[in-house]
């Protein structure tokens, strides 16, 4: 087998039987970007030689007691690694390039277990957007068809896991950045409890909701990740002490007796009929491994997207006045004054999408429209959020598509940004919540596309979503299949 | 209804420090209408007696020792971020009041 399709757990066994090296991972993947990304475009900055030389360390050294030692991994380019450029795939910090003076707490407990970062992948500029249309690098492809997007915003990590450029990949998740664009790959992503892994050192877009999160090629290797970046940070007070339990123990156990919920209001009219029927026919699978499954209600469904497009660009236009081309980014030689300074380095360095979510948020927060917009979504927010403490007071998890569509063809949502936001349907609500939830392969259309199924639970509790999706994954294997590249 | 107008996106744009062409006014107050009208749904719902949600982790007051701490960043390498000319560790910006 060619090391680079291996998962993190395959590829720990063979390297702690010295089948092969961590060196020869590398170097496998490397090719792999070398021969692919041309393709692909998920990946933005190549950081090879220092993981290389890492690689041989460790070899010498010999030691693969964590399971991430020795393992390369790919970072969505708006994490800090010390003395690595970083770009957020926007011409702000692109022109003149940030290299960052510190590591991201999530990057720093990777290196810290031994995984070697190989560099950083594409997302929509400062993560706004569902299909990485809005980088500065151009679009990232779907490996499973490359007229298609590969989602977003997290495109490049999923699209570089899916093709085997790497083991796995860090992403972001703030309204399915992590969940959408793993369903249109083929992979596994979690989006963690909001609280659960530390913000600290990656770039803020919509600070109540943003979370990071690991993209990977089966669940086994979601556990191993998420319970070595989970955790209390000093350096980020939204996160939590609750306990990071031992996520691998917990994935074995079964389903019997569980309780599993499927919201009506995520069948809707115009969704594709194969990702209805797929997520649908895991019924039969969930049923035959001990599980019950009913129907239940999610009544503010539809206010979910309609929320989360007031507060996130609110909170994007609080977050977004920090790139002012002063402390870091672009700069412009001939503005009359500060001001005039201001606003050429952002009229220059903001994409457009960047500009109409700072606009939009600019307004919703402006004097006279605050309690009729933000005070308002805040509200509905807590409607959304009783939605799902309800239903979890009757099923112990629930299960849905993660987005109506399997992958949209590459322009297909152009000059149209509410289509575009439509894509979240199915996405923002658990945001909302704060609730974990994630994405697993159930199945392919008629066009061989991947189609992913989203199981969400109650806050804090990754360990029993993790639990029903290993078992789901364990009776289908379409995690195993790999696109014809 | 929301509706804006292109006088509302200038009035927007120069909040939010951007510049923009008119071509670009016509095109943002289109798109910012098409948003607004979309979130208008929410006006819609029923949130008497709602308190609202500004975060979900329970997490309230969370405090630390007030003590130095080293960081991975020293204080020349987050200077030298800076696209602007260093003057005695400090950024020399664009004039406040104008050259």
């Amino acid at each position: 087998m060619v090391p680079n399709t291996l998962t993190i757990a395959e590829a720990h066994e063979q390297l702690k039987s010295k089948k092969i090296s961590s060196a020869e991972l590398v170097q496998a993947c490397i090719d792999r970007i070398e021969k692919m990304d041309g393709t692909l475009n998920a990946v933005v900055c190549r950081n090879f030689e220092r993981a290389l030389e890492e690689a041989k360390k460790i070899d010498t050294k010999g030691e693969f007691t964590h399971p991430l030692t020795g393992i390369p991994y790919l970072t969505k380019d708006v994490f800090c690694e010390k003395g690595v450029p970083a770009t957020a795939c926007s011409n702000v910090l692109r022109r003149k390039d940030y290299v960052p003076a510190f590591d991201s707490t999530t990057t720093k407990r990777l290196k810290a277990a031994g995984a070697l970062s190989l560099g950083k992948t594409n997302t929509d500029e400062f993560t706004m957007g569902a299909s990485t249309e809005t980088s500065c690098y151009g679009v990232t492809r779907c490996p499973w068809d490359t007229k298609r997007v590969a989602g977003g915003s997290s495109g490049g990590s999923a699209a570089a896991t899916a093709a085997d450029e790497c083991l796995f990949a860090l992403g972001t998740d703030t309204g399915g950045s992590i969940r959408q664009p793993a369903n249109f790959c083929g992979c596994t992503g979690l989006r963690v409890t909001y609280g659960r892994t530390s913000r600290y050192g990656v770039m803020s877009m919509a600070s109540s909701l943003d979370t990071i999160g690991p993209i990977c090629k089966s669940i086994e290797d979601i556990a191993i990740v998420l319970e070595t970046i989970a955790g209390r940070d000093p350096l980020d007070a939204t996160t939590s002490d609750v306990p990071v339990p031992n996520y691998r123990q917990a994935l074995s156990g079964g389903m019997k007796s569980m309780k599993l919920g499927m919201p009506k209001e995520y069948f809707i009219k115009g969704m594709h009929r194969d990702t209805e029927a797929a997520v649908r026919d895991t019924t039969k699978v969930f049923e035959s491994a001990g599980a019950t499954v009913e129907e239940i209600s999610l009544p503010h469904t539809e206010y979910a997207v309609p929320t989360y497009y007031i507060i996130c660009p609110s909170e994007v236009s609080s977050n977004m006045a920090r790139y002012d081309g002063i402390r870091y980014g672009h700069t412009t030689g001939d503005a009359k004054d500060l001001i005039d300074y201001y606003h050429k380095v952002r009229t220059e360095g903001f994409g457009n999408e960047v500009k109409r979510r700072i606009m939009i948020g600019t307004y919703a927060l402006s004097a006279g429209y605050y309690d009729a917009y933000y005070r308002q979504a805040q509200k509905v927010r807590t409607l959304i959020k009783r939605d799902f403490d309800e239903a979890f007071k009757r099923v112990d998890a629930i299960i849905a598509p993660v987005s109506p569509t399997p992958a949209f063809t590459v322009g297909a949502h152009e000059n149209d940004p509410v289509a575009m936001y439509l894509e979240d349907v199915f996405s923002v609500s658990q945001a909302m919540a704060g609730i974990p939830a994630l994405s697993v392969p159930c199945g392919f259309s008629k066009e061989d596309l991947p189609i992913g199924l989203q199981i969400m639970g109650p806050q804090w509790q990754e360990e029993r979503i993790l639990k029903i999706a290993y078992a789901y994954e364990q009776a289908t294997k379409w995690h195993e299949r790999k696109p014809k590249l | 209804m929301a509706n804006l107008s292109n006088d509302d996106v200038r009035h927007i744009a120069k909040l939010a420090r951007l510049h923009l062409r008119e071509e670009e006014v016509e095109k943002f107050s289109k798109e910012l209408t098409s948003i607004l009208q979309y979130v208008e749904k929410l006006q819609t719902v029923d949130t008497k007696g709602v308190e609202p949600t500004a975060q979900v982790t329970g997490l309230a007051n969370v405090f630390r020792k007030d003590e130095v701490q080293e960081s991975d960043a020293t204080a020349a390498d987050l200077l030298s971020c800076s696209p602007l000319p260093i003057i005695e560790k400090q950024i020399q910006t664009p004039s406040a009041h104008g050259s």
